[in-house]
C-alpha cells in the first residue's frame, strides 16, 4: 500500500465510524420524538459491545483457562492457584506489587497536583507543563534507557588510582559526596523503590494532565469569593480546591493505581523481575509467553482481576457519595 | 500559593472563552481586587521555585538521554553524559536512525503510526464521551452496574486478549490490516476513557441540563449543543493520553497487524533499529528522540484547550 | 435560561455557539494539519532511499542458463511466500538478497518480516491462527511448542533428502519432532570461543591453551600477574539474564561429563541435579565465583549479574580483562572498526576440552518451519536447504555485513566467508573430528529453558549454592 491509500483507508474507517454513530444518534432522536424513555442504552451501546467483545469476553476465557494445565489439554481446578500461593517467591511477588500499587498512586498524583495548581495561569504555562508531561510521551523503552543512565553502577575502589568513571548519574553523586557508588538495582529490598520511582516519574505528567483540566473547571466565583474573604493560599487549597476537585483526584488515583497491577515493562527491562523485583503482571507475561505455561499466567492475571476489588469498591463508595451529594 | 491566574473578562463583548489562550496570559483587562492582586504577588515566588525545582527535577533525566544521543557509542559506556556538556557531539546516531537504508527508512513506518492513531483516539473519545453521559446523566436499567463494570475492565491486560481477539480478527478477515489495530485500541482504550470522562461530565451543574430539557430539548441536542463544547479541556486531557498511548504502543500493533513496513508503527522499527542482538541499543536514544517530536507537538497544541472559567457565570439564574 | 449558557452579555449564544466551534474547529484543523506536516517533513528527511523491494510478480525468468537449477521449481509467477523471523537489521538484508535468484527465475515474491517479538508473537500467531508461510525458528524447543499447536506441517521428502545429505543425522534429529521430520537447518552459530586480544597475549607472553588444564593454569598466571582480571562476564539480558552462563554450563558439562551424559541430561533422562552436573557447575563457579578471576573491567562477582551481556567483553579492548567466553555472534557488539583476526585488536579461541583431541562443540541454529503446505512453500523450502542456497547467503552476508553468518550445511564453500571469526567457527563446526551439540537450555522445555535455567543461573551467581539451585532447576521441569 502506498501512502495516498492508507490515508484513504483511514478516512474511510472515519467516514464509516461517523455514519454509524449519525445512524444511531438518529434512531435515538427519533425515539426521543416519539417519547421513548431509556434511550440510554443507545448511547452506551457501542461502547458495551466493543468491550464485552474485546475485553469481558478475553477476560472470562482468562478465568477459565486458569483452571487448565500449561497446555489448555487437561481440566487441572485450583491447582494452579495452589502453585501461585505455595510459591516462596510468591510472597515476594505480592509484597512488591502492593507496595507499587500503595506508592505510585499517592506520590505521582501529589507531585502532579502540586505541579498543576503551581503553573497554573502562569506565563508560559504549556511550556512548563510539557516538562512534566515528557516522561509519559518518551515511551517505556525510552524510560528504561533514560534511567539506566541515572542508576548505572560502575566500581569504585579507593585504593585504585584509574577508576572507571561513573556513567550513571545517582552513583556520580554518591562519589562526589565521597560515598560508595552501589548496585541500585541490586540490593533488595530497596532496589523495588528505586523501580516505582520510575512509573511515579512517568505517572505524574498523567496526573499533572487530568487535574490541570479539573482545577481550570473550578467555577472562579467560588476562588473570587474565597479570596475576598481573605483566605490564604493554603485554606484556598484544603478548603476550595481540594473538595472541588476531589472526584477528579479519586479518579486520578484509582487510574494510576490500576495502571500499577498492568505495568511490567519497567520491572521486565530494567531488572529482568529478578533480585526480588517481580510483580505479578511480571510473572504473568513470563508464564504465559516465556514459559508456555498459559495455565499458571491465567491464573495470575485472575490474581490481578482480583487485587482491583478493593480499588473498584473505593470508587463505588466515592461515586455513592458524590451522587448523595 | 496561586491558584488561579488572571481571571477572564466574560463582561465584555468577547469571543468564546476558548480564544482566551491558555491561561489567561494574553492581555485582558485587569479586573481583580488590590488586595488579591497583592497577596498573589507575595505568594509567587513559592509557587515559581516549587515549579522550578519540580522541573528541573523532572527533566534531568531525559535530559541526560538527549545529550546521550549525540554522543558516540563508545563514550557512551566510559564516562556520565554531565561530562560531556560541551561535546564531543555526533550526528551519527540520529543519521542511523533516521537515514537508515538497514532495510527501509523510518518513512512508512512514520505513516503507519499517523495512519494507526488518528481513529484509534478519535473513536474512543468520542464512544466514551457518549457512553460517559448516558451514565453521567440519563437514567437506565442497570446504569450503575453497567458503569462499574465498565470501569473495572481497565485491569484486565492487553495480554489475555491478544490471542482470543486474533482468533476473531482471522475469522473477519481484518487480521494484519489496519482495522485490527483500530477496533482493539479502541476497545482498550474505552474503559480509561469512559471513567475519566463520566468525571468531568458530572461536574456540570444539573440545572442546565434540566433546564434544557425542560425547553425540550433531547439527549442529542444536549449532548451536541451543551456537553461537547463544556468538556474541551477533559476531551483535550484525554485526547493527549490516549493519543501517547497509542504513538508508543508496540505489542497491539505487532500482534494485529504485524511487522511488514505497510501496517507496522515507528515503535516497531525503532525496536528493531538496535539489531538482532540488541547490539546497537544506543541507537534506541536517539529514536526515543525522533519519535517523540509528534506526541509533543499534540500535547502543546491540545493545550489551548486547557482554558478555565467555562462555566463561569453558569451558576446564576 | 439562555442566561445559564457561559456567554458575554448581551451576545447571542447561538453566535457564540456557532463561533466556537468555528474557532475549535479551525483550530484543530490547524493542529491537524500542523501534525501530520511535521511527521511528513520526517518522513520525508528520513532517507529517500530504501523503498521496498518491489520485485515478484514478474514473470518467471526462463530459459537462461542461471535459472537451469531452478526449474525444478516450476513456475510460481504471482505466488508470494512469507516468511517470518526475529532476525532484524542488519542480519536481515542477506536473507532478503539470498532470496532474490529464487524470485528471479521462478517470479514468486518472497515476503520477508522481522521483528524482535517473534519468539513471543509466532506462538500468538499459530495459535490463534495466523502464521506465516514459514518462520525461522531458533530453537528446537521452540519448534516442539509449535508443532504442538498442530499448525506446523511437516518438511517435504525432498527436504529431508536435502537435510540427509548436506548436514546428517543430528541435524535432523534437532528438527525432527515426535518422529516426524518438520524443519530444516538454516544457519548456524559456535559457542565454544573465548574472545581474547592477541596483542595482550603476546604483550605478556600468554599462550592460548589446547587443553583445560591449560585454561585453568592461564587463568592462574594472569590472575597473578594483576594487571587486569583473568576473565569479565555479563549476563543481565531483561527478561532473558542468565543465558550466557547457561551456555557456560553446558560447555562444561560436554568437557567434563561427555556428550553422552549431556544428552541424558538435556531429554531429561537424567535429573538436572544429577552430581555429574553439579561437577560441572562447579567447575564454573571455580572460574568465574573466584574474586580473583572475575569481573574484569566491572567489578566484584555481583556484577557479572547486572553487566549488560552485549558490554561484557568490550573490556577486552581496554586491558582490563583477558577472557570472554561467548558464542561467534559477540563480534557484532564490538565498536565498528574494531579489527577482528589473529592479529587485530581482538580475536577468539576454542574453549579446549580436557585433552587436545576431544573436541566438543556447542552451538546453535535455525530452523525452516513451515506452516503452509502450497507448492511454492515447499519449493522455497527446499531452495532454502540446498547447498546453493547456503553459498549464496554467505556470499550475501559476506558484502554486505562483513560476514557473521555460517551454516553446518556441508556444501558451504568456505572460501565465500571473509570474516576471520566465521572462517574460525566454520573450520571448528565442519571438522569432522568436532563432537557438535545443540544449546542445551534450547531444547529443553520453555519452562526450563527459558525460565528456571536462567533465573537459577542468576541466582547461582549472587551467592546461591550448587546444590539449590540445581535442586529449584530440577523442580521446574515440567511433569506431563
Amino acid at each position: 500500500m502506498n501512502v495516498a491509500d492508507k490515508f484513504l483507508v483511514m478516512v474511510a474507517a472515519l467516514l464509516i465510524f461517523a455514519a454509524i454513530i449519525g445512524l444511531v444518534l438518529f434512531v435515538v432522536a427519533l425515539l426521543e420524538k416519539r417519547g421513548a424513555r431509556s434511550v440510554g442504552w443507545f448511547f452506551v451501546g457501542p461502547t458495551v459491545l466493543l468491550l464485552v467483545v474485546g475485553l469481558a469476553y478475553p477476560a472470562v476465557r482468562t478465568v477459565v483457562r486458569s483452571l487448565y494445565n500449561a497446555a489448555g489439554s487437561a481440566f487441572i481446578g485450583l491447582s494452579n492457584y495452589t502453585t501461585i500461593f505455595t510459591s516462596g517467591d510468591m510472597l515476594v511477588v505480592l509484597r512488591n506489587t502492593v507496595l507499587w500499587v500503595v506508592i505510585t498512586p499517592f506520590v505521582a498524583t501529589a507531585v502532579g497536583l502540586l505541579y498543576a495548581l503551581v503553573v497554573d495561569g502562569a506565563r508560559g504555562e504549556a511550556a512548563a507543563k510539557s516538562l512534566i508531561f515528557l516522561p509519559m510521551a518518551i515511551s517505556f523503552v525510552g524510560a528504561g534507557i533514560i534511567w539506566k543512565f541515572v542508576y548505572e553502577y560502575k566500581y569504585f575502589d579507593p585504593t585504585l588510582a584509574n577508576n572507571p568513571r561513573q556513567i550513571g548519574l545517582l552513583n556520580q553523586v554518591l562519589v562526589w559526596l565521597g560515598m560508595q557508588p552501589k548496585q541500585f538495582l541490586l540490593n533488595q529490598p530497596w532496589n523495588n523503590l528505586f523501580l516505582i520511582v520510575v512509573m511515579i516519574w512517568i505517572q505524574a505528567g498523567f496526573a499533572m494532565t487530568i487535574l490541570s483540566a479539573a482545577i481550570k473547571a473550578i467555577p472562579l466565583e467560588t476562588t473570587e469569593a474565597a479570596r475576598l474573604d481573605g483566605v490564604n493560599a493554603v485554606q484556598l487549597f484544603r478548603f476550595i480546591t481540594v473538595p472541588s476537585i476531589r472526584p477528579t483526584l479519586v479518579v486520578v488515583l484509582t487510574t494510576i493505581a490500576i495502571g500499577c497491577l498492568k505495568v511490567f515493562d519497567i520491572v521486565r527491562t530494567m531488572t529482568g523481575g529478578l533480585y526480588g523485583t517481580s510483580v505479578v503482571a511480571n510473572e504473568f507475561y513470563t508464564q504465559s509467553f516465556t514459559a508456555g505455561n498459559q495455565g499458571l499466567g491465567a491464573a495470575l492475571a485472575v490474581l490481578l482481576f482480583v487485587l482491583v476489588i478493593p480499588i473498584i469498591v473505593y470508587n463505588i463508595r466515592q461515586l455513592r457519595r458524590a451522587e448523595a451529594r | 500559593m496561586t491558584v488561579i491566574g488572571q481571571p477572564l473578562d466574560i463582561s465584555g463583548v468577547k469571543p468564546a472563552p476558548g480564544a482566551g489562550g491558555s491561561g489567561g496570559s494574553g492581555g485582558s483587562p485587569r479586573r481583580e481586587p488590590v488586595a488579591a492582586a497583592a497577596r498573589r504577588r507575595l505568594s509567587r515566588p513559592w509557587a515559581t521555585l516549587t515549579a522550578i525545582v519540580l522541573a528541573a527535577l523532572w527533566t534531568l533525566p531525559t535530559f541526560g538521554l538527549l545529550v546521550t544521543s549525540f554522543r558516540d557509542s563508545k563514550a557512551i559506556n566510559t564516562s556520565g553524559w554531565w561530562t560531556a556538556l560541551t561535546g564531543p557531539f555526533t550526528l551519527d546516531n540520529y543519521r542511523q536512525v533516521l537515514d537508515t537504508s538497514n532495510t527501509q527508512s523510518l518513512a512508512p513506518f512514520v505513516v503507519n503510526s499517523l495512519v494507526i492513531t488518528v481513529p484509534s483516539v478519535v473513536l474512543p473519545v468520542f464512544l466514551a464521551t457518549l457512553a460517559a453521559y448516558a451514565f453521567a446523566w440519563m437514567r437506565f436499567p442497570g446504569r450503575d452496574m453497567l458503569f462499574v463494570a465498565v470501569f473495572a475492565l481497565q485491569v484486565v491486560p492487553i495480554q489475555v486478549t491478544l490471542i482470543p481477539l486474533l482468533q476473531l480478527y482471522v475469522q473477519m478477515g481484518v487480521a494484519g490490516t489496519f482495522w485490527a489495530v483500530w477496533l482493539s485500541h479502541t476497545a482498550f482504550g474505552l474503559p480509561l476513557a469512559v471513567f475519566l470522562l463520566h468525571n468531568f461530565m458530572r461536574e456540570i451543574p444539573g440545572d442546565i441540563i434540566e433546564a434544557a430539557r425542560v425547553d425540550g430539548a433531547g439527549h442529542v441536542t444536549i449532548f451536541f449543543r451543551l456537553m461537547l463544547p463544556m468538556l474541551k479541556p477533559a476531551l483535550a486531557a484525554f485526547g493527549i493520553y490516549q493519543f501517547l498511548w497509542v504513538w508508543n504502543d508496540l505489542l497491539v500493533a505487532l500482534t494485529f497487524a504485524g511487522s511488514s513496513n505497510s501496517v507496522a508503527p515507528m515503535t516497531v522499527a525503532l525496536y528493531n533499529m538496535t539489531g538482532t542482538r540488541g547490539s546497537q541499543w544506543y541507537l534506541l536514544s536517539a529514536g526515543a528522540f525522533v519519535s517523540i517530536l509528534v506526541p509533543m507537538v499534540v500535547f502543546l497544541s491540545l493545550q489551548k484547550y486547557f482554558v478555565r472559567g467555562l462555566l463561569a457565570g453558569s451558576v446564576k439564574g | 435560561m439562555l442566561l445559564l449558557l457561559p456567554v458575554p452579555v448581551g451576545a447571542d449564544h447561538r453566535d457564540v455557539e456557532v463561533k466556537m466551534r468555528r474557532t475549535g474547529a479551525r483550530r484543530w484543523t490547524a493542529t491537524a494539519a500542523a501534525t501530520m506536516g511535521l511527521a511528513l517533513v520526517l518522513a520525508a528527511c528520513s532517507g529517500s532511499g530504501g523503498t521496498t523491494p518491489t520485485t515478484g510478480g514478474t514473470a518467471a525468468g526462463t530459459g537462461s542458463a542461471e535459472c537451469a537449477d531452478y526449474a525444478k521449481y516450476g513456475d510460481l509467477t504471482g505466488k508470494t511466500i512469507t516468511i517470518y523471523a526475529g532476525i532484524v537489521t542488519p542480519e536481515d538484508t542477506p536473507y532478503i538478497e539470498s532470496f532474490k535468484p529464487f524470485e528471479k527465475c521462478t517470479g514468486a515474491k518472497v515476503d520477508y518480516q522481522a521483528d524482535k517479538q517473534f519468539e513471543q508473537q509466532i506462538l500468538v500467531r499459530a495459535q490463534a491462527g495466523n502464521p506465516p508461510d514459514i518462520a525461522i525458528v531458533p530453537q528446537p524447543g521452540l519448534l516442539a511448542q509449535l508443532v504442538a499447536t498442530g499448525k506446523v506441517v511437516k518438511a517435504p521428502d525432498a527436504v529431508g533428502a536435502n537435510v540427509d545429505k548436506f548436514w546428517g543425522a543430528s541435524w535432523k534429529a534437532l528438527g525432527t519432532v515426535g518422529g516426524a521430520f518438520y524443519a530444516a537447518p538454516s544457519g548456524a552459530s559456535v559457542k565454544s570461543l573465548v574472545w581474547y586480544s592477541p596483542k595482550t597475549f603476546a604483550d605478556n607472553g600468554w599462550k592460548v591453551p589446547t587443553t583445560m588444564a591449560e585454561l585453568t593454569a592461564l587463568t592462574k598466571t594472569i590472575a597473578s600477574a594483576g594487571k587486569m582480571k583473568p576473565w569479565c562476564v555479563g549476563i543481565a539480558s531483561g527478561e532473558a539474564t542468565g543465558w550466557p552462563l547457561t551456555d557456560w554450563v553446558e560447555d562444561f558439562v560436554l568437557r567434563t561429563a561427555g556428550p553422552d551424559v549431556y544428552d541424558q541430561w538435556v531429554s531429561h533422562k537424567i535429573p538436572f541435579n544429577d552430581p555429574k552436573i553439579a561437577k560441572a557447575l562447579d567447575a564454573v563457579g571455580a572460574i568465574i565465583k573466584d574474586p580473583a578471576n572475575v569481573n574484569g573491567g566491572f567489578g566484584d562477582v555481583s556484577t557479572i549479574a547486572t553487566t549488560a551481556f552485549q558490554d561484557a567483553g568490550l573490556p577486552i579492548l581496554d586491558g582490563t580483562c583477558a577472557m570472554h567466553r561467548q558464542a561467534s555472534f559477540y563480534a557484532a557488539n564490538f565498536p565498528s572498526g574494531t579489527q577482528i583476526g589473529p592479529d587485530g585488536a581482538v580475536y577468539a579461541f576454542y574453549l579446549p576440552a580436557e585433552s587436545a583431541t576431544d573436541k566438543p562443540v556447542l552451538g546453535a541454529g535455525e530452523f525452516v518451519t513451515a506452516f503452509a503446505d502450497r507448492p511454492e512453500v515447499q519449493a522455497l523450502q527446499e531452495f532454502w536447504s540446498t547447498d546453493t542456497w547456503a553459498n549464496l547467503k554467505a556470499k550475501a552476508s559476506s558484502s554486505i555485513t562483513n560476514g557473521g553468518w555460517i551454516t553446518a550445511n556441508k556444501g558451504l564453500d568456505p572460501a565465500n566467508l571473509v570474516n576471520p571469526i566465521d572462517k574460525l567457527s566454520a573450520t571448528i563446526l565442519l571438522d569432522p573430528k568436532s563432537e557438535f551439540r545443540f544449546d542445551g537450555s534450547d531444547q529443553m522445555p520453555a519452562a526450563v529453558g527459558s525460565g528456571a535455567f536462567w533465573k537459577g543461573m542468576t541466582d547461582w551467581v549472587l551467592g546461591a549454592s550448587t546444590s539449590s539451585t540445581l535442586d529449584k532447576i530440577e523442580a521446574a521441569w515440567p511433569t506431563s
